[in-house]
């Protein structure tokens, strides 16, 4: 039992090396500096969400509101960059809390099913960010160091100068590299970490795979379920509140009908990295695999399309997005229909 | 359950405001709706706001449609707008003569309309048979065509928008007939033909009984499998249906834009509309109610010059309140 569970996230990982490894031996500059600061600036923002739907699908539920409620907080952090980069993050993120909070609440409160109650917070939240940002994007201030949380590689700092130089070596070539990771990048890294350490090593992690796994014996063991799955939501909230305050540094501005479409790749991200969607199973690190998977294949179709051999256009993207999600979903139900049988 | 049952037996009987919020709200609801427009709103009481609302609320009715028998079933259908999207971009190919040149006007233009609803219909069944086939859960297995559905759309016309001018295809939108819209008949025939389907046939009856107790139902002959696969395919048809009304409205397809975010205004109708999610009861007529109430609220909003982004926030509180009036009933 213990092989199965473990082996979909293995295989997730295992794609993910073999398709960066023949990403690097076929593109120039595929493992570059620029290519991977890119790749990984952007696609934090996705791993953060994604980890968040990681912790409610957990527990058998759905967060649809997560796009919108990233939209929203970047307006509110793009607000109040002009006080500085901490009025930037905290705004944000306790937009996104305060979503994540009334989610929980109509689900445990009014018992109003996840998908439901999070499709009601999702048109809430993008109604509130459009009227806050009056309809059009709101821009950042530059005057502070908002725009560093998104723009800025956190350790550059410390980055020696003989890193740069001609002979510096592989040594100074590998130092360098991980010194010119993005700071989102760390950010992303920093929450996966944590969502690891609680899922797997506190009472509240084995809560949430216990409620996951069945409800109903989870309350008669005296666990507290309304208490896990409103924090769930809480945290979802907050993972998406922090990829909004991402998105308004990174690209300057807080955008209000952003997004869109968000809430589906964290889902297919979470799904791909091997996470059961009935929830009571789940892998916070093959949820970061799922995610930087994606990330890459479109990398990769990217690339294609420089080559020349291929000309897909961006379009083409959400039909592999599909095809992709259609296969993992057909793959998991087979899988646990073969692991009923057993 | 049983216990459940006798306490409603033995209650006295008295006023049961949550069943009669539940069997009448959204009559009373629109009923108030109107007078207060009639009284605060200017101009309310003319055949233009009435054309107006109708045609705004058109495509979602016979999206809702299709979405009441899949919710009936106890299912959902995400991909609804995606399959708009299809049909719309598919459609002006056949009578603009794009992908094959057809002599005559008229039978392009039945091509036009009759194979986009059929493509529709087979993305329907893929959903069906995802749902089926592999036991995944209905919100998953129609996020794959929600999210691969629009691509497929986009790809087909490499993202362009078609203009086209045919006033004999824009006839199914913006033709009058008794100086009603033409889609607005279409909308009504289709909520006739289903509410009878859903309350008087047989087929009625077994997606009532699937959406009831699925386990129940198999037990009891019914053929489970094949009635879910209908209600995809009826769904994904409304959803071709409404696809070609959009594009005939705007004499344009943009795979882009059409159908975009009409999963959640389908559903919202039929929520409001006193259809319960968890299957098993369901109203077609609730549906057309329910969508005529979001749309009214909406223009009572933004006739009294709240910007459209309040409403979308008042919408929220909407589905919020009809389903904890559900939740309400069944407790």
């Amino acid at each position: 039992m213990q092989g199965f569970r473990i082996s979909p996230s293995m295989a997730v990982v295992a794609v993910l090396i073999i398709l960066t490894l023949l990403g690097a031996w076929r593109y120039d500059g595929f493992l570059g500096t620029y290519n991977v600061q890119t790749v990984l600036r952007y696609n934090s923002m996705f791993a953060l969400v994604a980890l968040g739907m990681c912790f409610v699908i957990m527990t058998g539920g759905i967060d649809l509101s997560v796009g919108s409620v990233a939209a929203f907080s970047s307006v509110v952090a793009a607000h109040l960059s002009p006080y500085g980069l901490f009025p930037g993050l905290a705004g944000g993120l306790c937009a996104g809390l305060l979503a994540g909070t009334l989610n929980g609440l109509l689900i445990t409160r009014l018992k109003i099913m996840p998908f439901i109650a999070t499709l009601a917070t999702m048109l809430a939240a993008s109604g509130t960010a459009l009227l806050l940002a009056n309809n059009q994007s709101v821009s950042v201030s530059y005057e502070t160091y908002f725009t560093n949380l998104g723009q800025g590689d956190l350790l550059s700092f410390m980055r020696p100068e003989w890193v740069d130089a001609e002979d510096a070596g592989i040594l100074g070539g590998i130092l360098g590299f991980i010194l010119s990771f993005p700071t989102p990048a760390f950010i992303a890294l920093a929450a996966y970490i944590a969502g690891g350490i609680v899922i797997n090593h506190t009472a509240f992690g084995r809560h949430v795979l216990a409620v996951g796994g069945g409800t109903e014996a989870s309350r008669l063991m005296g666990l507290p379920v309304d208490r896990t799955i409103f924090l769930v939501y809480v945290i979802s909230g907050g993972m998406a509140g922090m990829a909004g305050v991402i998105l308004a540094s990174q690209f300057g501005a807080g955008q209000p009908i952003e997004g869109i479409g968000w809430e589906l790749f964290a889902i297919a991200s979470v799904v791909v990295g091997g996470t059961l969607l009935t929830g009571g199973n789940g892998s916070v690190g093959g949820t970061l695999a799922g995610a930087l998977l994606l990330g890459i294949i479109f990398t990769i179709l990217n690339f294609e399309n420089g080559m020349g051999w291929i000309s897909l256009s961006a379009y083409w993207q959400s039909v592999v997005r599909g095809v992709f999600l259609f296969v993992v979903v057909v793959l998991q139900a087979k899988l646990s229909r073969a692991a009923k049988a057993a | 359950m049983t216990t459940a049952l006798d306490s409603k037996k033995d209650r006295p009987r008295v006023f049961d405001r949550a069943a009669f919020f539940q069997r009448y709200g959204v009559g009373l609801a629109l009923l108030l709706l109107i007078v207060f427009n009639l009284i605060v709103t200017p101009n309310f009481a003319t055949s233009q706001t009435l054309a107006v609302n109708l045609t705004q609320v058109c495509t979602i009715v016979i999206v809702g449609v299709g979405m009441t028998l899949v919710i009936a079933t106890g299912g959902i259908d995400l991909s609804v707008g995606s399959l708009m999207a299809i049909a719309g971009a598919l459609s002006p190919m056949f009578f603009t003569g794009q992908l094959i040149p057809i002599p005559n006007l008229y039978v392009g233009i039945a091509l036009g309309i009759v194979i986009p609803i059929l493509v529709a219909g087979i993305f329907g069944l893929f959903n069906g048979w995802l749902i089926t086939k592999f036991s995944i859960q209905p919100i998953i297995a129609t996020l794959v065509l929600f999210i691969a559905g629009r691509g497929i759309a986009q790809v087909s016309t490499n993202g362009d928008l078609q203009v086209f001018k045919v006033p004999e295809f824009q006839a199914i939108a913006i033709g009058r007939v008794l100086g009603v819209p033409f889609q607005v008949w279409i909308m009504l025939a289709i909520v006739i033909v289903a509410a009878f389907v859903l309350h008087k046939t047989v087929f009625g009856r077994q997606v009532l009984a699937v959406g009831g107790n699925e386990a129940a139902a198999r037990l009891s002959g019914i053929p489970v499998s094949r009635i879910k696969f209908l209600v995809y395919l009826i769904c994904g048809m409304c959803s071709g249906v409404a696809g070609l009304i959009v594009i005939a409205m705007n004499s344009a397809a943009d795979a882009n834009l059409i159908g975009l975010g009409m999963e959640l205004d389908a559903i919202a109708a039929v929520v409001v509309g006193g259809t319960l999610l968890s299957g098993g009861r369901a109203t077609i007529v609730g549906t057309l109610l329910g969508a005529l109430v979001i749309q009214l609220v909406r223009y009572t909003l933004l006739a009294n010059g709240v910007p459209d982004p309040a409403a979308l926030v008042v919408k929220a509180g909407l589905i919020v309140l009809a389903v904890w009036l559900q939740r309400q009933e069944q407790a």
